[in-house]
């Protein structure tokens, strides 16, 4: 066979060097699956929040590990302390890493002192899915939701993270926003730290 | 927040090294060194450790950095903490970034569930090489 060169064996997972990530996942494959957890998820549950954080608590498992990764391959090891180096990691690192773009944008809420909003155009994760009119305001961007919330907490922010979809001027899709509400003691600390 | 915490005794020459987890129980313990196993040891242990990662709690931040010299490494995940007296910085800075790579590894398995006890035999084996070469 031409070209076929010899992968290296690894007998065990710990042997083997973590990787150094420029390795892409078609689209379409990721859609397939994604819609197949959406599904499973359907059938095991009797209503739309249980749906929700099913979806929320799988992101959740995601987002843990991508922030070790992260740290150790993208940041060397230095981790933030700080709220707006946190958000401005996932608007950026961890948007890029996933998603292969940083996020549309990133915004402090005016009413709420706690309250920021990643918003995003179309979520990759929505691009094929529409939403039947009988589910209300469900958002399968709660998965990514999930993720943000898992990278928080694992950070050391706790915080309450939802997806919603804000209809657009002009437009036919609406655009997502991740709102993401800090607990108490993080605004606490971030005060306490000046 | 999970923690590796190092500690070494300077009569025996063991150390003990154990990961804590987010509600400081323990999800990975060795003992490394050639004196025998004492009973109160692990009790000694134990206090030293939670004694110490109260100090590490208000340290943690204060800095974005995951070693600090003489004391520690951690980030929110894992907090490395090292009481001894040996003079050897290099090799334990070298031996916590090896283990964290490993511990890593071992959190990328989805079926891992991240703050549970680590029961690979073959992460114990490698921690101990590494402990063998480094320390």
């Amino acid at each position: 066979m031409i070209g076929v060169g010899k992968i290296k064996q690894y007998t065990n997972v710990l042997e083997k060097p973590i990787s150094k990530g420029k390795q892409e996942v078609s689209l379409s494959a990721f859609a397939f699956l994604f819609s197949e957890l959406v599904q499973y998820n359907q059938t095991h549950v009797d209503n739309i929040s249980e749906l929700e954080r099913r979806l929320e608590d799988a992101g959740y498992a995601v987002g843990a590990r991508v922030l070790e990764l992260l740290c150790h391959r993208e940041k060397g090891n230095r981790r933030e302390t700080r709220l707006l180096g946190i958000l401005s990691f996932v608007h950026s690192t961890v948007w890029k890493v996933l998603f292969g773009k940083v996020a549309d944008s990133l915004e402090k809420g005016t009413e709420h002192e706690d309250e920021y909003m990643i918003s995003e155009k179309e979520l990759l994760v929505n691009r094929f899915i529409s939403i039947p009119k009988d589910m209300g305001t469900f958002n399968c961007g709660a998965f990514v939701a999930g993720i943000v919330r898992g990278v928080l907490d694992g950070a050391g922010f706790p915080a309450v993270v939802t997806a919603h979809f804000v209809p657009m001027e002009g437009q036919q899709r609406p655009r997502t926003t991740i709102l993401i509400k800090f607990a108490e003691e993080v605004l606490q600390r971030e005060a306490r730290l000046g | 927040v999970s923690r590796i915490t190092l500690l070494k005794f300077r009569m025996a020459s063991t150390a003990c090294f154990i990961i804590v987890s987010r509600n400081d129980i323990p999800i990975y313990e060795a003992e490394i060194g050639s004196a025998p196993k004492k009973e109160d040891a692990a009790h000694q242990h134990q206090f030293i450790l939670h004694a110490a990662l109260d100090i590490v709690q208000d340290l943690a931040w204060t800095t974005s950095a995951m070693f600090l010299k003489s004391v520690d490494r951690f980030n929110d995940l894992l907090v490395f903490m090292l009481l001894h007296d040996s003079r050897n910085d290099d090799g334990i800075k070298s031996f916590f970034q090896e283990v964290h790579e490993l511990y890593i590894k071992i959190l990328l398995n989805p079926l891992y569930l991240p703050g549970s006890r680590i029961t690979s035999s073959h992460f114990d084996t490698k921690v101990r090489a590494l402990a063998r070469k480094y320390l």
